[in-house]
């Protein structure tokens, strides 16, 4: 069984001038593989993902005809039930990392608080695995960072403290919108390769909100490409390159590349048929007795 | 370092006042075991109408250089200059009509309680323009967003929406030096090459001088002529963007970032 179904999945805002349609009728599944969502500013990444976990506030209308976890249906479960799905079995880096901290209170404590949580460990125990989970974010000085409050930490270094957050739950998916678009090379490849091995050794479900296509190409095993509210291909990460949609052909062109410098960059003519025709599926992404093989030849338990 | 004078050296062709000269600035933060250098000893030049790019390690000080310029730290000593002016503790109104600066982090950045309108007319009535409804029409749609956004909040808009939001206010006041930290990674790459492309417009119309920290080098490598790589509160290296495009560096670090920066892009196309 897949881990998540997403089917038909609508969210909706009210507006002076009517309805505004942010997503309109998403449906994908998850495996225990790592899914990457791409698309333009504003096409419904986030909100996909804040959907799945309840997270969107009225006047936001969600519809779906269902989301389900492991067969469970996500839109039937009680707001408590809901609570403990968000705390344990799905868990969420949101797009602005510093945000989902709390100001007010040292980093440190925090990490210690959702470790406690969860593991009912000793306060000296909690503590050494947080000072250990900042140093598996390549965090140099994680003694002073534990101390530290969130505004005092540089772009990067709040996004991976959410990183190692989200990833003390031990959850079975993981929604990560834009984990890593602050940092440097070096450190994303870390970052990635925890979150890779998540995957490998304990069977996560990843999805991988990114702008990024050169990273989900090369990271994720499948990839959605959503435009204004809708999923219009999916297809395998690996043939990202060769994706047939013009939109999707558009955003590789719009890339500027180290190795080859022109003067301006190719922008995107959008079509007025890419908000209503049909999405090209390539991938048959419904049909998981077949393993994605991955690039890296590694296989999905 | 012998390689920053040489760079600096170059950098002195044109005669007059260069935009912005850092001289040894240090940056620090707290005290005790707590004290962090956040940048230690940095020297750049960046002559009127230049580009240039600040790249390396997440949390080596990139953000810190720009900040201490637009005068939100204030424990830094050495010399920052701004169109030949020396910057002392407090920046003038003046100031930020001439240098803007775009956040890393544009939801901490933009007022939760105030609309796209509110932020743009505020910014443009505080310095003194004329037909503020025409100018935060052209801004918006500049930065892509049409006039519908205008009434929006910031928890109303997706990420690279208020990424946008941000770099319309920094515009408005028509400075001639911008600060932009990370302005496109919240970007998707459609968007991302529409501010690239506005951004390398309005350099040409105005003579305008950027410096921009970005960990995208192919970014860097598009809008800037210099870079300088940080590690850890050090400038290690500044070298030309050519350079960079042919892995001419000598500070291993600044090579160990091409080569996995080149190499990734060059296996994976
Ligand atoms: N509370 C809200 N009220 C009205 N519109 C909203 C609200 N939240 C989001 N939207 C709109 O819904 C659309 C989708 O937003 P979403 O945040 O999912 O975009 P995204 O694909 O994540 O974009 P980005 O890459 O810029 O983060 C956007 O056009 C946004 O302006
Ligand atoms: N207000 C502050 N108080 C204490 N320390 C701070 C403060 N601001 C920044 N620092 C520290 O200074 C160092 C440099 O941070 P800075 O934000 O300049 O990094 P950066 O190069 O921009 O990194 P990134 O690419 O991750 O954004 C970090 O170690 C950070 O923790
Ligand atoms: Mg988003
Ligand atoms: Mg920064």
């Amino acid at each position: 069984m897949n881990l998540l179904e997403v089917d038909n999945l609508h969210v909706q805002f009210p507006t002076r001038s009517g309805t505004f349609d942010a997503v309109r009728g998403v449906s994908f599944s998850l495996g225990r593989e790592r899914l990457g969502i791409v698309g333009e500013s504003g096409s419904g990444k986030s909100l996909t993902g804040r959907a799945i976990l309840r997270l969107i506030k009225p006047p936001g209308i969600v519809t779906a005809d269902k989301i389900s976890l492991e067969g469970e249906n996500l839109l039937d479960l009680s707001e408590r039930q809901m609570r403990k799905v968000r705390g344990q079995r799905i868990s969420m880096v949101m797009q602005d990392p510093k945000f989902s901290l709390n100001p007010v209170m040292r980093v440190g404590e925090q990490i210690v608080e959702a470790y406690s949580q969860h593991t009912r460990a000793s306060r000296k125990e909690a503590k050494a695995k947080a000072i250990e989970m900042l140093e598996a974010v390549s965090i140099r000085d994680s003694e002073r960072v534990f101390r530290a409050y969130p505004h005092e930490m540089s772009g990067g270094m709040g996004q991976r403290i959410m990183i190692a957050m989200m990833l003390i739950p031990n959850p079975q998916i993981l929604i990560a919108d834009e984990p890593t678009s602050a940092l440097d090379v070096s450190v994303q490849t870390q970052v990635l390769s925890i979150m890779d091995r998540l995957v490998q050794e304990r069977g996560m479900g990843l999805v991988f909100i990114s702008h990024d296509l050169n990273l989900v190409s090369a990271f994720c095993d499948r990839v959605l490409i959503m435009y204004g509210g809708r999923v219009v291909e999916t297809c395998r990460a690996d043939q990202l390159y060769n994706a047939k949609h013009p939109y999707t052909q558009g955003l590789l062109n719009s890339l500027p590349r180290l190795d080859t410098p022109v003067n301006r960059l190719q922008v995107l003519q959008r079509d007025d048929a890419w908000m209503t025709d049909n999405p090209q599926l390539d991938d048959k992404p419904d049909d998981l007795t077949q393993p994605h093989i991955s690039k890296t030849d590694a296989e999905t338990p | 370092m012998s390689e920053i004078n040489h760079v600096r050296n170059t950098d002195a062709t044109t005669s007059s006042t260069p935009a912005i000269e850092i001289d040894n600035l240090s940056v620090w933060f707290g005290h005790g075991h707590d004290r962090v250098d956040a940048v230690k000893s940095a020297n750049f030049n960046l002559p009127t109408g230049a580009s240039f790019g600040l790249v390396g390690e997440s949390g080596s000080g990139k953000s810190t250089i720009l900040r201490a310029l637009t005068g939100l730290v204030k424990t830094w000593q050495g010399t920052m200059r701004v169109n030949g002016h020396d910057l002392g503790k407090k920046r003038s109104k003046d100031f930020y009509k001439q240098v803007q600066m775009v956040f890393q982090d544009p939801y901490a950045s933009l007022h939760p309680r105030h609309s796209v309108d509110q932020v743009l007319s505020e910014t443009l009535s505080l310095h003194k323009f004329k037909n503020i409804n025409d100018r935060i029409e052209k801004l918006l749609t500049d930065v892509g967003l049409g006039p519908q956004f205008r009434f929006r909040y910031p928890h109303q808009l997706s990420g690279g929406q208020r990424q946008r939001v941000a770099i319309a206010r920094a515009l408005a006041p028509e400075p001639s030096i911008l600060l932009l930290d990370e302005p496109t990674s919240a970007l998707d790459v459609s968007v991302q090459a529409e501010i690239l492309n506005l951004l390398t417009d309005l350099r040409e119309e105005q003579n305008l001088t950027y410096l921009m920290v970005s960990h995208n080098l192919a970014v860097v490598g598009h809008l800037c002529e210099n870079i300088a790589v940080m590690q850890n509160g050090e400038i290690v290296e500044i070298l030309s963007v050519e350079d960079m495009r042919e892995l001419k560096s000598t500070h291993p670090y600044t090579q160990n970032l091409l080569q996995s920066s080149l190499g990734f892009v060059r296996e994976e196309c």
